[in-house]
């Protein structure tokens, strides 16, 4: 194994500098994900603050070269607090006409543009609808290009191995990544380990991904390409062991870690579903923690065996994504009349119908919280960054085990595939919330309430003397027969939302961060945090005045419980939201404040400098 | 568990306090008298059973049975049941559903349930109509049927619900009738004996929105010429007389003869519910909608040598654990490439 002592140090001029926006971009059969992955987890081990946006077509494989077929992998990087992937990029990497194309305007007037000159002959530049040759007709003058012939680079780096010109090329991409080290002075070690363990059986292929790597490093030494390299020291965050962390990752665990501090089997019914399907996929590898993982015949099966295995004593939960939560309303109404505990994570896309599934949207909303017949109250959380994912899934299973109810989580797709630091807790830090399943018989009911949460017992199958029978039909309360009598039904009405309602007992009231009160309050939920916090930061840095909170909510039912004494405490009330107007309308309903929307419905998250250009609208510069 | 430590079940044990609802008459008393019946005598525990239903007359049936019920929605009850399985291997789960609730809601659920040979047992009560919603066809109506839907006629073919199942290939196909109460505990205690996916289509009236359902078959002078009885190792003969049978043809396919001359017993095929493929019981379960040919009811399949899909998904956790540990959270939570900030 290399170390860095082995690789070559550089002769050029190095200049630290406090943070960096990169981005791949290629066709999607060129490993773009991989590459941007791989400089992550090397500049996370580093100790750098990140954040991510990965951004692919919802194609496996458009046709090569095509603009449609150009995925994309965004990273910022810094050595102070990171909140977003960056609005605008200071290094592109373009692998083809088209994924030049597509991703120019977002880079930075003098930014870096490496791009791969073999890609750039006359068919290539024909499938992305382009003209003329931007390599030669000057219309790059303002960017410092650097046209590098990694497809021929990397040939002659391979050659000797006796694949073939395919596999060769298959490693260009890894050219590149080797020439991005080299300008951010990074190791190469992580990639070499992934690559040894990747490729384990494949040592030929090893081989070449990891020569490629060491060519374009090379390469940049040798030609002194770039004038300058740069470094950008570790992130001064918080003392402990961390890891690289996506949202997807970490509701599987948060969900393994909740089903240990409840003592319970995990039982996950899903169907794949993007961009929900990699909670499936990592679930499905913890067979050592007894987790069951069902793949069901579709989204209705996924959902309703999970209530299934909760009624047989397991933490059961589903994942999906808006449409498959569409096919899950009917079962939802079924495990509130149940009072079955029940977890569904809706990792949020574009939408209506089949819409974007590879984008991000936070429009299902007034789905979660209403989008059922009748009367049908669910508590509905929503995670505000990758790492927080893990927290708001630890939290669901608690309120419904506590309350046995189902409770939604949502997410979206840029938390799922977003990725930042996670200082890793220890266990100690996790609250224990062991569940326990009904085993007396004297006296048992099985809709006999727990005075303080409402809950009912649960009682499993299996347990002698408890048999009884629950259903979808309207039962009496206590007993749980089968009764249709008028005021039994809006008493039963009345108990399941005061149940719901009930769990703002275990909410923590809402604290506006920065000021307690003043012009403005920014009231926000899910995956905007950080686009929201990085424009307050911008502000302050620039020395704008106003009196600013922002008050980002993880509970969206029941809300804290003091949020409509803080709302007063404001003058103007901004609620931006990656949808038409949904937490607004609720805000609205419920505390008739006359808050103002911002709203983008684009398929991206906000951009730092979008909301700044708001802020600056509502209270001045 | 053996059984002489079990304390002694009887009918009354399985009976709940609710007043039963179905109309005066209705075939679904039949069933839950049986099941009511061959329950006791299972040797199971009585907090083992769970019945679960999905929506329609029939699905009210674990409300009168006092084990663990779940009166799930319209046509998920195969996957609550699933869900059940797979969380607790060792209940003794059955399915009540009817032909509307199994076959078309439900479908989806039915199909993949029995190929995936979870342990469950279907019982699905056809009755040939929506009941529950007072009298619109159902996937099993007969082609052409008036019906409150279909004025002028239903457009649709049926379904052949064990032909159904037998596609599936469900480990255990049978056909019972309301009216052979029998009959019906007897095919009963062959499902419950089964260990894999069992589905049990049983024959019921509904003598309200479609009475006389299924009297073509069941009335007293047609039934031994109409139904023939499948009995394992038994040569299939019917016949009021006991003089017709079912024979091979050289092409595979099959024929009913008449016994007597040169044609006995002895060329007629020998009903073996065992076979490991499912063509020959699907033959049998395709006859009934040929001229001549009598509906057969009994077991049509009972293979057992399949693995339960709830025992393969326990066993491979228990074979990772055998092979890694049990996990180890705190590792876990660590994986991959860490970073120490100090």
């Amino acid at each position: 194994m290399s170390t860095l002592a082995e690789t070559p140090i550089s002769k050029a001029k190095r200049e630290v500098i406090e943070q960096a926006v990169i981005r791949f971009a290629g066709d999607s059969g060129d490993g773009m994900q991989i590459t941007g992955s791989q400089f992550t987890n090397t500049v996370a081990l580093y100790g750098n603050d990140i954040a991510t946006f990965p951004d692919y077509p919802a194609e496996i494989r458009a046709p090569a070269g095509t603009l449609p077929g150009v995925s994309g992998y965004q990273l910022h990087f810094s050595s102070s607090d990171v909140h977003t992937p960056g609005d605008l990029v200071d290094v592109l990497i373009a692998m083809n006409p088209a994924a030049l194309k597509m991703n120019l305007a977002d880079l930075k007037p003098n930014g870096i543009l490496i791009v791969n000159q073999d890609s750039f002959k006359e068919n290539d530049l024909r499938k992305a609808q382009m003209s003329a040759n931007p390599l030669e007709d000057h219309s790059l003058d303002k960017y410092r290009l650097f046209s590098v012939e990694a497809q021929r680079l990397t040939r002659n780096a391979l050659q000797h191995l006796g694949i073939d010109a395919k596999a060769m090329d298959r490693c260009k991409n890894f050219f590149a990544l080797g020439m991005c080290y080299w300008l951010y002075n990074r190791s190469m070690d992580p990639t070499f380990r992934w690559i040894d363990d990747k490729f384990s059986k494949k040592p030929l292929i090893a081989e070449a991904n990891k020569l490629a790597l060491k060519a374009g490093y090379s390469y940049c030494e040798a030609t002194e390409a770039f004038q300058v390299s740069y470094e950008i020291p570790p992130a001064r965050l918080e003392k402990g062991i961390y890891r690289s962390l996506s949202g997807n990752q970490a509701v599987a665990l948060g969900f393994v870690t909740a089903a240990q501090k409840a003592g319970l089997t995990l039982f996950l019914g899903s169907y794949p579903i993007t961009p929900a399907s990699d909670i499936l996929h990592e679930l499905s590898q913890y067979k050592d923690f007894g987790v069951l993982t069902f793949q069901a015949e579709d989204e209705i099966a996924a959902i309703t065996s999970s209530i299934g295995a909760s009624y047989a004593g397991a933490l059961a939960i589903t994942t999906t994504s808006g449409p498959g939560m569409a096919l899950k309303t009917e079962a939802l109404g079924l495990a509130v009349m149940t009072e079955l505990p029940l977890v569904i994570v809706d990792v949020q896309r574009g939408g209506p119908s089949t819409g974007l599934p590879t984008k991000t949207e936070q429009a299902d909303l007034l789905q979660a919280l209403f989008g059922r017949n009748s009367e049908a109250p669910i508590p509905v959380l929503a995670a505000s960054t990758p790492s927080d994912c893990f927290w708001v899934v630890v939290e669901a299973c608690r309120i419904a085990l506590k309350y046995m109810v189902p409770v939604i989580v949502l997410t979206d797709g840029y938390l799922a595939n977003g990725a930042e630091p996670w200082r890793i807790p220890t266990l100690d830090e996790i609250p224990a919330f062991p569940a326990a399943h009904a085993k007396n018989p004297e006296g048992f009911l099985p809709y006999k309430r727990d005075p303080q949460t409402l809950a009912r017992p649960w009682a499993i199958p299996g347990t002698p003397g408890l048999e009884h029978r629950i259903g979808g039909i309207e039962k009496q309360d206590g007993t749980g027969n089968v009764n249709y009598e008028p005021l039994n039904h809006e008493n039963m009405v009345r108990i399941r939302a005061a149940k719901v309602a009930g769990v703002v007992q275990d909410i923590p009231d809402a604290v506006p961060v920065g000021d307690p009160d003043g012009d403005l309050l920014i009231v926000a939920w899910g995956s905007t945090s950080g686009s929201i916090t990085a424009a307050l930061n911008g502000r302050r840095a620039k020395g704008l005045p106003g009196r600013i909170g922002h008050l980002h909510l993880r509970h969206l039912n029941p809300l804290p419980a003091n949020l409509g004494e803080v709302l007063k405490r404001y003058k103007k009330i901004l609620v931006p939201e990656l949808n038409m107007g949904q937490l607004i309308w609720v805000l609205r309903a419920k505390y008739l404040v006359d808050a103002i929307g911002m709203n983008k419905i684009q398929g991206r998250p906000f951009m730092q400098n979008e909301l700044e250009v708001k802020i600056e609208e509502l209270i001045g510069k | 568990m053996t059984t002489d430590t079990l304390p002694v079940l009887t009918k009354k044990d399985f009976q709940t306090d609710q007043e039963v609802r179905w109309c005066p008459g209705c075939g679904d008393y039949a069933i839950l008298a049986a099941v009511q019946a061959v329950f006791p005598e299972l040797g199971i525990p009585r907090e083992k059973f769970v019945v679960v239903s999905g929506i329609g007359c029939s699905s009210r049936f674990p409300y009168y049975m006092n084990t663990y019920g779940f009166h799930s929605i319209h046509g998920r009850a195969p996957a609550v049941a699933t869900g059940i399985k797979i969380a607790n291997p060792e209940l003794d789960v059955w399915v009540a559903t009817g032909d509307g609730d199994a076959l078309a809601i439900g479908g989806n659920h039915t199909i993949h349930a029995l190929r995936r040979n979870v342990g469950v047992k279907v019982l699905l009560f056809n009755n040939r109509i929506y009941g529950l919603t007072k009298g619109q066809y159902s996937p099993t109506s007969e082609f052409h049927k008036k019906t409150k839907s279909t004025p002028y006629g239903s457009p649709d073919r049926p379904f052949n619900p064990v032909s159904l199942a037998i596609g599936a290939e469900s480990t255990f196909v049978a056909r019972s009738v309301d009216v052979f109460q029998q009959h019906l505990k007897d095919t009963l205690k062959h499902a419950a004996a089964h260990k894999g996916s069992a589905f049990i289509e049983i024959l019921q009236n509904c003598n309200i929105f479609n009475d006389g359902a299924w009297t073509t078959l069941t009335e007293k002078d047609a039934r031994s010429e109409k139904i023939i009885q499948l009995e394992h190792g038994k040569p299939l003969v019917f016949g009021k007389n006991r003089d017709k049978g079912i024979r091979r043809l050289p092409d595979g396919d099959i024929e009913v003869v008449t016994l007597g001359g040169d044609i006995t017993e002895k060329d007629l095929i020998v009903h073996n519910a065992h076979h490991p493929r499912p063509s020959y019981a699907f033959l049998l379960s395709h006859m009934e909608h040929r001229p001549g040919f009598p509906t057969p009811i009994g077991v049509l399949r009972a293979w057992d040598d399949l693995p339960r899909y709830e025992d393969v998904m326990n066993e491979q956790v228990q074979e990772v654990i055998a092979k890694k540990g049990p996990g180890d959270l705190a590792s876990l939570l660590r994986s991959g490439d860490t970073w120490e900030v100090k």
